[in-house]
């Protein structure tokens, strides 16, 4: 069974793959066969018109033109494939995890040191290779994914009539499949585990329902500068104040000006409420588990596809160091730009504001989160962005080290220091340098996973919040 | 300065030296022979079936060992000439001492039987002996363990991890008899069996046969078991072969007075290797578990560091274990069968259970032994240290409890099997925090 699903998962990949080279494209009658020479063309088009264009207005428009023209089996049909692909590969994905019931609680975590896409070696590199490619090319350079985004139009209909999916819708469905497919594992493997039933569930409610479907049908409504992801907020969220016409301000000395009428008063009365008055109190009684392992996007993906991973994350001393270093840094860079930002935004000067939003975009929220954070699974661990990069993290971080309920109690002297707790703690915390000192863990980093407590071979560990 | 030596870099030895550098800045030297850096043994078989790597399963990272400013020597010590306190090594020079540690630990029990030299012959102690079962873990197909007991029944787990055919034989009539009562062996036995291990009881092994490598073993009722490893887990004696002929006196293992100093003044043995001449009510002359080990550490360390010689009190009882998918977990003396004057409860439901022992006359709490239910130690401890009644501990199960949050809850449950089988009115209490009720 395990190997028919690694089959399966192997032949959807390779059609996957494919579907990007089977269309042709059409341009005034004349018929290309490869993508090449239509960017080729688009570019010399550009260049005649003379005109300034951005990058990013190229990107759109290079990809709207590619989909456009875009023709043959793939856009014939974009069911059959989808089946073919996402189906098959689903498959196959449900016949391997099955294999977990036959594994008893304790052996649901053996052998990931020996196997090899879990252990660093070849696979793993290979799996690295792909998820770093797929980034590169989802952010920079979607028009090459242009068939893939005709594979899931038609779930695209579902939520508008033209029926046309972008690379984030793409991207959105992606997320929302890979978690859902990764949290079927999760259920199965900890099956015995309330906890994690009821986190896993949760993480992938937020994700379904407010990252990808809630975004989807505002938008529908009321146009896309509205699609919101009411879940996420500043500073993960760092262009909260300045991005999806939520607020947008006059490139002049303008005042303020909300233009999405009553619901953009909302979002954004509802965006500050969340991370000014919601974050602390739930941080307080609950740590700052609540969203890092129950609600966040990141978090969601780190918990499912991170799973197998975990296992990888750096718990020396010094990669502590450089995490404080790095976490805080970033925190302090984007509580800075926001201070630019709204300064920017009352004043109407410019000043470095557009090139520390547009650097800060490019290294922290697209190189950093995406393409290390999610790309680097398979070789530095499942929550490298959550760890060292999320200033949402960092911000909850200080809260729950200095003022929380929630610990990880350890139970007195019972700890045998066997180091299965460090070992698979995905935020590199030494969880046993504390446990054999009998020692509660309060932690900054810690996002309450509950995976300590549940390796743990003498049940030393516990999540609670202090009564 | 004065010069600490340590023989031995187990828990017993390291955990002294920690608690000596709290109080001392004397010069602290920790030789061993077993591995370059402190390791945790009962780590061993997560490392083997690879839920670890070896450097996961070290308590202390490298910084430790420079920041506190212990000394380490990986080396053998062949002798010791304990007048003119001198260690003889195997490569390295002599070392002088002031004061001396023996933390040597333990040495897997042999059988010496026929055969039981031959090649796939082995127990499971130390770093090297996990090496060497590393090595031949692709060639085991078919495998018996002997002993049923802790060690056992690991090697059991790892042996079925790589997909061995295991007989698991067991000399005496039930599991870990020498701790568990009747229903205990068999709630344990049931689940071993489930993994599809076959243990024969009452059973031992007369010989093995085979040319270089083990093919056979022949058991005492004349059955004859084709095998291509054997696992010998028969218990563990103090590793004290190097000091025999010497002035220090010993038994089983080295005898030591309440405060761990041997008959050699200056010269003191703490751990598995440590004989009590007069060990504490109920607490065996040598303990051989982590707990005890870096108890005694601790106790001594703090001794040499201060310069005083408290006696060891280690407190009430604890222990734990685990047996594949059932978590143990002990608090207080519980033994085998209860004694005279003692009332027992037994509680099972599922793949939980536990026993509780209290005194018939003064309903004073004697212990618990919890099955894949969690207890919180600080609470038991506090219990035991203060002789609480029975009907105290079944009110406060709620907060005693330390099983996951959303588990399902059993307290209710058992008290009210407890109040119809013993015939009490206890009502249980709401939950608080746990360090309310023992400040109380």
């Amino acid at each position: 069974m395990r190997k028919l699903g690694w089959i399966l998962v192997f032949v959807a990949i390779g059609i996957f793959i494919s579907t990007l080279f089977l269309n042709h494209y059409t341009v005034l009658g004349k018929v290309f066969p490869g993508k090449s020479q239509i960017l080729q063309m688009i570019d010399l088009g550009v260049q005649d018109d003379q005109k300034s264009i951005s990058t990013s207005e190229l990107r759109s428009m290079k990809f709207a033109m590619v989909k456009q023209m875009s023709d043959g089996p793939v856009k014939k049909h974009p069911i059959s494939f989808f089946m073919l692909t996402f189906g098959l590969a689903a498959l196959g994905s449900i016949l391997i995890f099955i294999e977990s019931f036959k594994k008893s609680a304790s052996e649901q975590n053996l052998g990931v040191f020996h196997q090899k896409l879990t252990s660093r070696k070849w696979p793993a590199y290979l799996l690295l290779l792909a998820l770093v490619a797929f980034y590169v090319l989802l952010y920079w350079f979607p028009y090459y994914l242009v068939e893939w985004t005709i594979l899931v139009d038609p779930i695209a209909q579902l939520f508008n009539s033209e029926g046309q999916a972008s690379h984030w819708f793409l991207y959105g469905f992606m997320y929302s499949y890979i978690m859902t497919l990764l949290g079927i594992r999760m259920l199965i493997k900890y099956r015995h585990n309330n906890y994690q039933i009821i986190r896993t569930i949760t993480v992938w409610f937020f994700q379904i329902v407010f990252a990808f479907t809630i975004p989807e049908i505002l938008a529908s409504l009321n146009g896309s500068w509205a699609a919101i992801d009411l879940k996420n907020m500043w500073p993960l969220d760092y262009d909260f104040f300045n991005n999806g016409g939520l607020i947008t301000y006059a490139t002049e000395s303008q005042p303020v000006m909300v233009n999405g009428g009553g619901l953009g008063l909302g979002f954004l009365i509802w965006g500050i409420v969340l991370f000014a008055v919601l974050v602390p109190i739930l941080v307080y009684f609950f740590g700052k588990r609540w969203y890092c392992s129950w609600v966040c996007g990141c978090g969601g993906l780190a918990e499912t596809l991170g799973d197998a991973f975990r296992h990888l994350s750096d718990n020396s001393l010094k990669a502590w160091k450089i995490e404080r270093w790095m976490v805080h840094s970033v925190l302090v860079l984007a509580i800075l730009m926001t201070i630019l930002t709204l300064f920017t935004m009352f004043t109407g000067v410019w000043g470095v504001t557009g090139f520390i939003q547009e650097w800060y975009g490019f290294l922290i929220g697209s190189v950093f989160a995406g393409v290390i954070g999610t790309g680097f699974y398979p070789v530095f661990g499942n929550r490298v962005w959550c760890r060292f990069g999320c200033p949402l993290a960092a911000y909850m971080g200080i809260i729950q080290r200095f003022k929380s309920r929630f610990r990880v109690t350890v139970n007195g002297d019972q700890c045998i220091s066997c180091g299965n707790c460090s070992t698979h703690c995905e935020m590199g915390i030494d969880v046993k340098a504390y446990a054999q000192k009998g020692q509660d863990i309060q932690r900054a980093s810690c996002v309450g996973c509950g995976i300590c407590e549940e390796v743990c071979p003498r049940g030393v560990l516990k999540l609670e919040n202090k009564k | 300065m004065k010069h600490i030596v340590i023989i031995g870099n187990g828990i017993s030895g390291i955990t002294a030296a920690r608690y000596i550098r709290k109080n001392s800045d004397a010069q602290i030297t920790i030789i061993s022979a077993e591995s370059q850096y402190f390791f945790s043994r009962t780590a061993l078989m997560y490392v083997f079936m690879g839920q670890v790597r070896f450097e996961d399963t070290y308590p202390y990272d490298q910084d430790f060992y420079r920041k506190n400013r212990l000394n380490l020597v990986f080396d053998r010590v062949e002798s010791i000439d304990f007048s003119a306190k001198t260690l003889k090594l195997k490569a390295t020079d002599s070392i002088v001492y002031d004061e001396l540690i023996l933390a040597t630990g333990s040495k897997p029990r042999k059988l010496n039987i026929e055969g039981e030299k031959l090649e796939g012959i082995q127990g499971l102690y130390s770093k090297q002996d996990l090496e060497k079962l590393e090595n031949k873990r692709n060639q085991i197909q078919k495998a018996i363990v002997l002993g049923g007991g802790l060690i056992g029944v690991e090697l059991v787990e790892m042996l079925h991890y790589q997909r061995a055919e295991v007989d698991f034989v067991v000399r005496e009539s039930g599991f870990w008899a020498e701790v568990l009562c009747e229903k205990e062996q068999r709630f344990i036995e049931e689940h071993i069996q489930s993994k599809g291990i076959r243990i024969h009881f009452n059973e031992e092994i007369r010989s093995f046969e085979g040319e270089g490598k083990v093919c056979q073993a022949f058991t005492k009722s004349g059955k004859k078991i084709e095998i291509d490893f054997a696992g010998i887990t028969i218990g563990v004696e103090p590793n004290i072969e190097f000091l025999k002929n010497s002035e220090l006196e010993l038994q089983e293992g080295i005898l030591v007075d309440e405060d761990f100093q041997t008959n050699i003044p200056n010269v003191y043995a703490i751990g598995d290797c440590a004989e009590h001449r007069n060990p504490i009510q109920n607490r065996k002359k040598i303990e051989q578990l982590w707990y005890t080990g870096k108890l005694q550490g601790k106790q001594l360390g703090e001794n040499l560091g201060k310069g005083e010689s408290q006696k060891y009190e280690p407190g009430p009882w604890f222990n734990s274990a685990k047996f594949f998918d059932i978590e143990f977990q002990n608090y207080g003396f519980v033994s085998n069968t209860k004694k005279e004057g003692q009332s027992e409860f037994i509680w099972k439901k599922g793949n939980k259970m536990f026993r509780l022992l209290f005194d018939s006359n003064t309903d004073e709490f004697i212990g618990i032994n919890a099955f894949n239910l969690k207890f919180r130690h600080p609470v038991f401890d506090h219990w035991l240290r203060n002789k609480a009644g029975v009907e105290e501990v079944l009110q406060n199960l709620k907060t005693a409890s330390f099983d996951g949050e959303f588990s399902k809850k059993y307290e209710e449950e058992i008290v009210r099997a407890f109040n119809q089988e013993i015939g009490r009115n206890v009502q249980l209490k709401k939950k608080m925090w746990y360090q309310k009720l023992i400040s109380k």
